[in-house]
């Protein structure tokens, strides 16, 4: 490989070469001793693997969760669960493994075919921005997301949503959510209802509708129960620890709060991700469902209201349920899209919180909106930096003027630097 | 002396490419927006903007030394708003489904950026055959990003053409449907329009690098 790399350099496909290469090994030139060169050795890869590392709990955890689901919804769920018998079963990694892994080795083949190609037609080095991305798209989609849709959906997102903006680090929105929300909108019915969630429950219901006779896979999310006013009904299959760790339908890698926690955890202390984004994030969503909370408390909603579900879920359920732990923690902290101030990004962080709750609850189509409040605050993140920034000066500015500035001495220094940095 | 002289021949071709309207003058956005869900409502929109566009632009002409330059703004309006009722009109004498379709576009035909533009920095300073020519070449050149547009809008929407199915029956599975291919629901809303014509934008500028503009 080293030799391949020097063979195509200079040449069109160098930039390919080069990525397989870093890809590969540890780079074979590096800076030379003399000059006065300080090496980090936390660059751009070794930021998006440790992203990759938080991620792949979640990841295996799905993949079992893909075969759970599926047979609980067939069989009926275990009258005593236990983990090693129910749960971390080979029938249950077999379907993971041939539902979930597609999803991944598309996301990356395209995603990182996509890539290649602008790298060597713009002649820039291919940058790592997939790599994470890659791994948060199957993670986001329904299990049963046919590979096609997923792979036209990446060609979009990797395009529209990165490239035309200068590839990684200039887009304005993450891409992933970017493909979230093209899937949304272009296969509505890939992506919402009760038949989705549960791998085998669309094929089921079309061969009833042929004449089968079985019984229908009902593949309901919370949220979705919720928002149909079923939530006696759910409370029967799931309670509130199965929405911990994780045991519930949903997008493949959104179930369990626990592992998410968890990675979450692992991204503040390997000092990654913001946790004044992920703290403000929580408090926001908090803070919507303590007001819906209070609203049914009130009585100004009744039961026949069709919110009445979901604005009567207890607060901090809504951390447990649906996409907003993941999306807290691993897409709203994207650094290249979101805040870059500290101030900003409590404000950037509220408002995801503040915003997700308020769509989950008032969309009729669709009981969830993380995807759409993380994408709407990271067009709003550069105008709160504008104003976080513009809002310090103004403030050092008043200070300024009624500093009291010293006399200046060319022999005290001290009192210069002073005055200079008040 | 042949009917288009060089000059004459480049009046229509030039806004076909290195000066459409749409995409590099970045005119009559709103319609392009709004009415290319189908193509039949695109060739349609385009021809009522040649016919306004191109009877409009000999008329100013032709008025060009006896309007008043205080007033001009207020008689090209008249003169746009008689030639759109006429083609509205029209259509719904002859066309009415489509009209439907069309709805408030064809009125909105009026506040098409393109028409004033052309009034005010073309039909006023030439003569009428000039600006007939330069009418119909505008006008071609926002039909054939129109028809683009529309094209593959109602392609990957609808995978019809015209209305007529050319990807198969979506909903007895035939043809490409049979495959498991499913029609993409973003490209019936507007904002799809908008990223292919920025797509448009961006194929076209990246061919022909004179057309980006400094920073």
């Amino acid at each position: 490989m080293h030799e391949l790399k020097i063979k195509y350099q200079g040449k069109k496909m160098a930039p390919a070469f080069n990525a397989f290469h870093t890809f590969l090994f540890s780079p074979n030139d590096t800076t030379h001793g003399r000059g006065t060169h300080v090496k980090g050795a936390d660059d751009l890869k070794r930021t998006m693997n440790t992203v990759i590392m938080a991620l792949v709990p979640v990841l295996l955890f799905s993949m079992f969760n893909a075969g759970y689901q599926h047979y609980s919804a067939i069989n009926g769920f275990p009258e005593n669960f236990s983990l090693m018998e129910h749960f971390l079963t080979w029938d249950n990694f077999w379907i993971g493994i041939v539902k979930v892994l597609p999803l991944v080795v598309v996301s990356y083949g395209v995603g990182l075919l996509v890539e290649f190609i602008f790298a060597v037609i713009k002649g820039h080095e291919v940058e790592e921005g997939y790599l994470v991305t890659g791994m948060l798209v199957p993670l986001i989609v329904p299990v049963d997301t046919p590979l096609w849709m997923l792979s036209v959906a990446v060609v979009f997102g990797v395009v529209i949503g990165k490239e035309v903006f200068g590839g990684t680090g200039m887009n304005i929105l993450n891409p992933a959510l970017t493909i979230r929300a093209f899937l949304f909108f272009a296969y509505p019915t890939w992506m919402s209802g009760d038949k989705v969630w549960v791998h085998g429950a669309r094929e089921r219901a079309e061969q009833i509708a042929d004449g089968l006779q079985a019984d229908a896979i009902s593949g309901e999310t919370i949220l979705g129960y919720l928002a149909q006013n079923k939530g006696a009904e759910m409370s029967s299959f799931y309670d509130t620890w199965d929405m911990f760790w994780g045991f519930v339908p949903g997008s493949v890698g959104e179930t369990s709060a626990f592992l998410i926690l968890l990675g979450g955890l692992f991204l503040v202390f390997s000092k990654i991700a913001s946790w004044r984004i992920m703290v403000s994030a929580v408090l926001g969503s908090l803070v919507m469902g303590l007001i819906f909370n209070q609203v049914v408390d009130m009585g100004i909603v009744g039961e026949t209201s069709t919110f009445y579900g979901l604005m009567g879920f207890e607060f901090w359920k809504h951390l447990l349920v649906g996409g907003l732990a993941f999306g807290i923690v691993y897409m709203a902290t994207d650094p290249v899209t979101g805040s870059q101030t500290n101030r900003g990004k409590w404000i950037y962080g509220f408002l995801i919180g503040f915003i997700s709750v308020m769509i989950r609850v008032f969309n009729p189509a669709y009981p969830e909106g993380v995807f759409l409040a993380i994408l709407l605050m990271n067009v709003f993140a550069p105008t709160i930096d504008h104003y976080v920034v513009r809002g310090n000066i103004k403030r050092r500015m008043k200070r300024l003027k009624n500093a009291v500035i010293l006399p200046k001495d060319s022999d005290s220094k001290k009192e210069e630097l002073k005055a200079e940095t008040v | 002396m042949a009917l288009l002289s060089k000059k004459d021949t480049n009046l229509i071709l030039d806004p076909l490419a290195d000066n459409n309207p749409i995409t590099i003058q970045v005119l009559g956005i709103c319609s392009a927006l709004a009415i290319t869900a189908e193509l039949k409502a695109s060739v349609v929109m385009a021809i009522s903007v040649m016919f306004v566009l191109g009877v409009g632009n000999v008329v100013i002409s032709l008025l060009r030394n006896v309007i008043p330059s205080k007033i001009r703004i207020i008689v090209q309006l008249i003169v746009v708003a008689a030639l759109v009722i006429i083609v509205d009109q029209v259509l719904k004498a002859f066309a009415y489904e489509l009209s439907k379709t069309l709805a408030v576009f064809v009125g909105l035909i009026i506040t098409n950026c393109i028409i004033m533009g052309r009034f005010e920095a073309f039909a006023l300073a030439n003569g009428p055959w000039r600006s007939f020519l330069d009418g119909i070449g505008n006008s071609l050149g926002y039909g054939v990003i129109l028809v683009i547009v529309g094209f593959f809008r109602e392609l990957l929407g609808s995978g019809t053409l015209f209305g007529y199915p050319v990807l198969g029956d979506p909903i007895v599975k035939t043809g490409l449907y049979a495959t498991g291919y499913e029609n993409n629901g973003f490209m019936i809303i507007p904002p799809a329009a908008l990223i292919v014509v920025g797509i448009i934008i961006w194929v076209q500028r990246s061919k022909n690098p004179a057309l980006v503009e400094e920073n």
